[in-house]
């Protein structure tokens, strides 16, 4: 039962903190609240890695830091193999038990960071690798990146050229590789984005999650606006939330009550306003035929 | 005629005045990928493409791998090409930069200058770019936004120049030149074209004639072909001077060759420097100047191939010359310190030099640092003591382990 005005009364969220107040991201940030969401979702011990991204910066400069976890900051391309080392290495050293994660934008991931993360991926390396997708380099000041929708403006797509390719399908590509878990989360469903990483937590070998992370400077949106248009995301099937076990299972969990028109995710966001009422239209077939896609194969499971 | 000269005149961003010098010159490829403090560049051209200001391919690529890999497809097929990175992009360029410059690929690079990690930073050093001097990539080094602006227009036809051949790298400092604003000369379009006609390579992947590039080599033929682009490095000095000869010719402005001699005629103290910081440090020699000091300034504007010629002629005079490098080699010293050393070496009556390592990642160098770095030579100077260690500027031991 899910519909955009829902309130969550009862949800338990783990009351366990592993990140501080003070921290320097934007307000209305999804990537900060999401970091928040999975920690309490992991518990300790856990160690992060993290390439050049917002999240490089969040936790502040040195020498103080909003983490409570060791965290990492690497090269741009090196997370998928940087996690790897420190797996091995933990595993060698007697700490197996230390959960290895690499969160990644979605730059560092669909674009610069791929083949590390597939060459981890190749080899069911026991780690979780994160993805938090803002859909653009917003580090640098919203480039497009391979994680952009098609139609949107960023700065090297201008509204007069806006982007004119769609998102890379990353999770197809992750499904492709036949690992033991992928899921897709947002922050605007925190029970389930916890329950998915406690679940990943418990689990062995590659793990991805991809994570819808509002950005309001770069998706030109309200600070207030971020939950509501993250919600929109998943109930009009830009952004479905479901989980892959072993490219077998396929498992829808939210489903929304009613399925929203694209066209209220997009005209709520500046990014997209230079689109006409038939971009719309053609964004809505895309949309749909990709669910469609992967409908059948929930709908196969379910069976 | 006033009008006319006016309206080439437009205070715009350094950025900004990057991209109108690239689009001046008619890049057929360009690829993009975004790291600061370049942004602004690539983000220029790609407002001029969607405005239809120009003709070009502009491939927004996924890393800088690629960026670089691009351009050097592209220039292998004859056409002429470019891009822009900074920092930890320029370093994942190196090895395609080894092999364009092998290749003998004549692209354009503007590398703006940013520290390299770790720590992570977007703040100023030349460590990025000095990282890759031996690479047989040709690198200039500039004041203020209008000699960025010329530099790139004299940086195609260098690159192109028959007898040259090599990628050229137009090494600018982030922020301070890339988004502050200044008054810029702009060139005639129908000046650049004539200056620089279109490129059309004698030697391309061609299909009708057949070649191959890059070939596997061995102890039999590898030297001759390392030993050629030293060859094109030490003619460039020769070209590299004339071409930016004519280009001062076309605008009026003269930069200076392959370096800048700033009042050094009777000065006993030098300093040896280069990037935006030699701004301030024209301002710190006229103060000195003018209460009766005798220090004048030699400015790199061509670092690789290295002036050690030019410089020696400005330098010969001396006492001392105080280098200030915005790089260190860990386990030795600054790049500049160590270029001008190793060519004064075996020469006799030669300055003293110091190395003087100021301004990593950002550390404020302002008129009086530079007269501190002078006091500081002066002094090692009386001792008659050489400094054989680089002495690192404004160090705070507070936070030293
Ligand atoms: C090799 C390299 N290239 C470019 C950069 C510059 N850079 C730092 S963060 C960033 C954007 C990251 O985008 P994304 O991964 O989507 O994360 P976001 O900032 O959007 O959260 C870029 C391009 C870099 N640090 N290293
Ligand atoms: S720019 Fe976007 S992703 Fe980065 S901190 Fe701000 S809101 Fe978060
Ligand atoms: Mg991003």
């Amino acid at each position: 039962m899910y519909s955009l005005n829902q309130r969550f009364d009862n949800m338990e969220i783990p009351e366990d903190e592993h990140m501080t107040a003070g921290h320097v991201a934007c307000a209305g940030c999804g990537a900060s609240l999401s970091m928040r969401l999975a920690l309490k979702g992991l518990g300790k011990p856990t160690a992060l890695v993290v390439p050049a991204c917002c999240w490089g910066i969040i936790p502040g400069a040195w020498p103080q830091t909003a983490m409570e976890v060791p965290f990492f900051n690497t090269a741009f391309m090196t997370t998928g193999a940087v996690i790897s080392g420190l797996k091995a290495a933990y595993r060698r050293r007697g700490m197996d038990d230390v959960c290895v994660v690499g969160w990644a934008g979605d730059g560092g991931t669909y674009d610069i960071g791929i083949q590390a993360l597939s060459g981890a991926a190749e080899r069911n390396e026991d780690v979780i690798y994160v993805c938090y997708d803002n859909e653009a380099y917003m580090n640098t000041g919203v480039q497009r990146s391979g994680g952009t929708p098609l139609g949107a403006w960023t700065s090297t797509t201008p509204a007069k050229a806006p982007k004119s390719e769609p998102k890379k399908d990353m999770d197809e590509i992750m499904i492709a590789h036949r690992i033991p878990y992928i899921a897709t989360a947002t922050a605007a469903y925190p029970h389930d984005l916890i329950a998915k990483f406690k679940k990943a937590r418990s689990m062995r070998g590659m793990r991805y999650i991809h994570i819808l992370s509002a950005c309001p400077p770069g998706w030109k949106t309200p600070e207030n606006m971020s939950i509501e248009i993250m919600r929109l995301a998943v109930l009009s099937n830009i952004f479905p939330l479901y989980e892959v076990e072993n490219s077998e299972v396929f498992r829808q969990t939210v489903i929304p009550d009613e399925v929203e028109p694209v066209n209220n995710y997009l005209r709520s966001q500046g990014r997209f306003k230079h689109l006409t009422q038939e971009d719309i239209q053609v964004y809505q077939r895309e949309v749909t035929t990709r669910f469609e896609r992967l409908k059948e194969r929930f709908d196969r499971i379910a069976v | 005629m006033l009008e006319q000269t006016m309206s080439n005149v437009k205070v715009v961003e350094g950025s900004e005045a990057v991209a109108l010098a690239v689009k001046g010159c008619r890049p057929e490829v360009i690829s993009a990928y975004p790291i600061s403090p370049q942004t602004h560049i690539v983000e220029w051209l790609a407002r001029m493409m969607a405005n239809g200001e120009m003709d070009t391919e502009y491939v927004r690529v996924e890393s800088e791998f690629s960026a670089a890999s691009v351009i050097s497809g592209s220039s292998a097929a004859g056409s002429r090409s470019y891009t822009a990175s900074s920092s930890q992009g320029l370093l994942l360029m190196t090895e395609v930069l080894y092999c364009s410059a092998g290749m003998r690929l004549p692209f354009v690079i503007t590398g703006v200058n940013r520290a390299l990690s770790a720590p992570i930073t977007i703040q100023i050093d030349h460590q990025d770019t000095i990282s890759l001097r031996d690479s047989g990539v040709i690198q200039f080094y500039v004041e203020s936004s209008q000699e960025v602006y010329d530099t790139h227009i004299a940086a195609f036809k260098i690159a192109e120049d028959p007898q040259i051949l090599l990628p050229v790298m137009v090494c600018m400092d982030g922020w301070i030149l890339t988004h502050s604003y200044e008054r810029i000369n702009f060139i005639e379009q129908e000046k650049i074209d004539s200056f620089l006609p279109p490129f059309r390579p004698a030697n391309f992947l061609d299909v009708n004639n057949p070649k191959a590039w890059g070939s596997y080599s061995e102890e039999n033929v590898l030297m001759e072909f390392k030993y050629s682009v030293q060859q094109a490095m030490q003619y460039g000095k020769k070209r590299i001077t004339e071409i930016f000869a004519e280009l001062a010719r076309i605008t009026g402005r003269d930069h200076g060759g392959l370096i800048e001699a700033y009042r050094t005629e009777d000065a006993e103290v030098i300093l040896l420097a280069m990037g935006s910081v030699v701004g301030t440090i024209k301002e710190a020699v006229d103060e000195l100047r003018s209460i009766g000091k005798k220090v004048g300034l030699v400015k790199i504007r061509c670092y690789r191939p290295f002036p050690h010629e030019d410089i020696w002629e400005a330098i010969k005079a001396a006492k001392v010359v105080a280098v200030m490098d915005a790089n260190f080699s860990m386990g030795s010293e600054g790049a500049l310190g160590m270029d001008l050393k190793s060519k004064l070496c075996g020469m006799r009556d030669t300055p003293l030099v110091f190395d003087f390592i100021a301004g990593l990642g950002g550390r404020e160098i302002n008129v009086k640092t530079v007269r501190r770095i002078v006091e500081k030579a002066e002094e090692m100077l009386n001792k008659g003591l050489p400094l054989s260690e680089s002495y690192w500027v404004d160090l705070n031991p507070e936070i030293l382990p």
